[in-house]
């Protein structure tokens, strides 16, 4: 077990990643999908809008990225900071 | 081969598929019986996960839902998928660290009380029997289908079926067993939807057609469907026409909901490291987005395909189909066929010899029909819950592939079924019997609970799946609204604050549960029994909220409660506030320890 400062630094990373997600998260569904999808309408995708195709496909991806991203990140931060499972 | 022989092969070879596998994986001891001794690889936990995952509600109910109102259920689309960033990023890791078998015995580890863990295992128990309601309704409309019997009989023949395949094994059983379901309903999901996207956009990836052109008309896709729809008075697909607010919570239930599902946490209790928990969350999510990108197109597609079939010369300017087209010729022989199961029905009103399709309640429509003699729309019914089933009899594809489909929703109905009744009974045995009434219980009386638990569990459900709160989509959301106010809010708290204590967490569920729970019942039902409701869906109790919408509040609740009631009592003891340390770095996660 590394120290508690380490680990302190550690959970503030993980949890700033967190947040950042997060963020990107809502904007892509509750913002692009449904809030904010009067501000797209401009942009047509296919028939459609651009605020259409994040409520139905759109979204979708950025979570996809957003999941894999964070894997990485976290594995990354992991051995960063000596807590890694060896 | 008559259609009928062609899906009971299909189903039958499937069914033996996933029976050879559960006898050959079959569980020993208690540990493998739950948590298949977590040796499963991130991927194929991903797969089966996905499996478990995607139930009768993904696979046969939530396209049809999409196809008749367009944009506005976006929401499943959305809440179903984006779940998983709070599971990868919120609980996962911490949970598979923490190395427990069950959702209660962390929430009673945490909060170092019998009681939370008993809380915990009754908001599990509700949530997931609600779910499996659901399920026993895509059960019965698929079973009802494919053997040409009534909704009702199809029901009961399903309950069976499930029972005998849930007895049959554990987590492993389990576990390999869904990776072959997963294989089944996705082709079975994909071959039909690439066979109409190439019929109607000329691209075999229907997710791209659905953003596409028409090959018909020329014109796109969505474009097309705008028009064929507003022509015969329905709301415009894509346009956004829901209450906003009721949209976003709607939304927001879904994704918290399926965070806090017990049968989908659990299976990140399976996975041999932390890192591996983080990974497979990512690739249940691609395993369940090629079905969800899939289903928005499927929707569009068999909406357009609906409307002209119903108007074959030239839209609702031309002449609707005749009764004689309907009995005759086969491209109509699926409604007939449907017609059996009493979810598919149409009436010739005025005698004319044609069935009109069209929104009678749309003022401009009513006055074209009463100056053609249209006495209302003659389609009388058509459930949600048939459309995908339906979809490929619809769209004149080869009788294999009707056959396929068939194979694939039960597979998706079982296999959900299947982990919801695992969970119910891990909790029942492991948690409420083992954890609380009796400690010094045997491994074989355990298991021996654990299966009397899922024979309960499942007669209640049918019982209640008789009277279905609503299509198999709309009842499963309900469960996600309990989960979501009830589990998740616990398990976060429980990994990032250190302040909430025992009381905390037992009044912020027990507040969460209850105040969903009392809202969905005075809106479908005491209990789901008709007749026993004060409001409706249509009119709700709090402004525009939905029952369905309502598990974020209770979540909101269940966080406020906690705060408030752990800020009045004694403070977390630290041994605790080092155990929630401890879950939070990966470092030192062996396998699980059993007591």
């Amino acid at each position: 077990m590394s120290d508690n400062s380490s680990n302190d630094a550690y959970w503030k990373a993980n949890v700033r990643i967190i947040l950042i997600s997060l963020v990107i998260w809502a904007l892509v569904s509750f913002g692009f999908g449904i809030l904010l999808r009067p501000m797209l309408a401009g942009i047509s995708v296919g028939g459609s809008d651009l605020g259409f195709w994040f409520a139905q496909q759109g979204s979708i991806l950025v979570f996809l990225a957003l999941i894999f991203n964070y894997a990485w990140q976290m594995n990354k931060l992991d051995i960063a900071h000596g807590v890694d499972e060896e | 081969m008559s259609q009928f022989a062609i899906n009971l092969l299909f189903v039958g070879a499937s069914f033996a598929l996933y029976i050879g596998i559960a006898i050959w994986a079959r569980a020993g001891s208690t540990s493998e019986f739950y948590a298949a001794g977590r040796g499963v690889h991130p991927v194929t936990n991903g797969m089966a996960t996905a499996a478990d995952w995607m139930s009768a509600a993904s696979f046969i109910s939530m396209a049809g839902l999409i196809a008749f109102t367009g944009y506005d259920n976006s929401s499943f689309l959305m809440g179903w998928t984006g779940g998983y960033v709070l599971l990868a990023l919120l609980l996962a890791p911490y949970l598979r660290k923490f190395g427990k078998f069950t959702v209660s015995e962390f929430i009673g580890d945490r909060f170092y009380s019998p009681t939370a863990r008993i809380v915990a295992v009754v908001c599990l128990i509700v949530a997931s029997t609600t779910y499996v309601i659901g399920q026993m309704t895509g059960v019965g409309v698929a079973f009802g289908r494919f053997l040409e019997v009534s909704n009702t009989a199809g029901l009961l023949i399903g309950a069976c079926v499930v029972f005998a395949y849930a007895v049959f094994g554990g987590m492993k059983g389990v576990t390999y067993t869904q990776v072959a379901q997963y294989c089944v309903l996705i082709t079975a999901y994909t071959i039909p939807a690439v066979f109409i996207s190439l019929q109607l956009t000329g691209t075999p990836i229907p997710a791209l057609g659905l953003f596409g052109d028409h090959v018909a008309s020329g014109e796109p896709l969505l474009a097309k469907l705008d028009a064929v729809v507003t022509e015969l008075g329905f709301k415009e697909y894509t346009a956004h026409h829901a209450d906003t607010l009721n949209m976003v919570l709607f939304t927001l239930s879904l994704m918290i909901g399926t965070a806090g599902l017990p049968h989908v946490i659990m299976r990140f209790f399976t996975v041999p490291k932390v890192s591996d928990a983080r990974w497979s969350a990512g690739w249940t999510l691609v395993f369940i987005a090629l079905l969800y990108l899939t289903a928005p197109a499927v929707g569009a597609m068999a909406r357009l395909n609906i409307s002209e079939l119903m108007w074959p010369n030239g839209g609702i300017s031309g002449e609707a189909v005749t009764t004689e087209q309907i009995a005759n010729d086969p491209e109509y022989d699926w409604m007939a066929t449907w017609q059996k199961t009493g979810l598919l029905d149409w009436e010739d009103k005025n005698g004319d010899g044609k069935i009109q399709f069209y929104n009678d309640k749309n003022e401009d429509l009513q006055a074209m029909a009463a100056e053609k003699g249209w006495e209302g729309n003659e389609l009388t019914k058509f459930n949600r819950d048939i459309l995908v089933l339906a979809n490929p009899e619809i769209a004149n594809l080869p009788s294999w592939v009707i056959g396929l489909v068939a194979a694939g929703g039960l597979a998706a109905a079982l296999s959900t079924a299947a982990g919801l009744l695992l969970a119910i009974s891990s909790a029942v045995s492991h948690d409420l019997i083992k954890g609380a009434i009796n400690p010094s219980i045997s491994e074989k009386n355990e298991l021996l609970s654990a299966r009397i638990a899922m024979g309960v569990a499942i007669a209640v459900a049918t019982w209640l799946g008789l009277n279905p709160p609503g299509f198999a989509a709309q009842t499963v959301a309900l469960a996600f609204g309990l989960a979501a106010a009830s589990i998740f809010p616990a398990l976060m708290m429980g990994i990032f604050s250190t302040k909430i204590n025992n009381t905390g967490a037992v009044a912020g569920m027990l507040a969460g549960l209850t105040v969903t729970l009392v809202y969905i019942f005075l809106h479908k039902g005491w209990l789901f029994i008709p007749g026993t409701n004060s409001f409706t869906d249509a009119d709700p109790l709090l402004g525009t909220i939905k029952s369905t919408s309502f598990g974020a509040i209770g979540a909101a609740v269940n966080f406020a409660v906690a705060y408030l009631v752990a800020g009045m009592t004694k403070e977390t003891p630290a041994e605790i506030k080092a155990l929630v340390e401890s879950v939070r770095v990966p470092r030192g996660a062996g396998a699980a320890q059993d007591h």
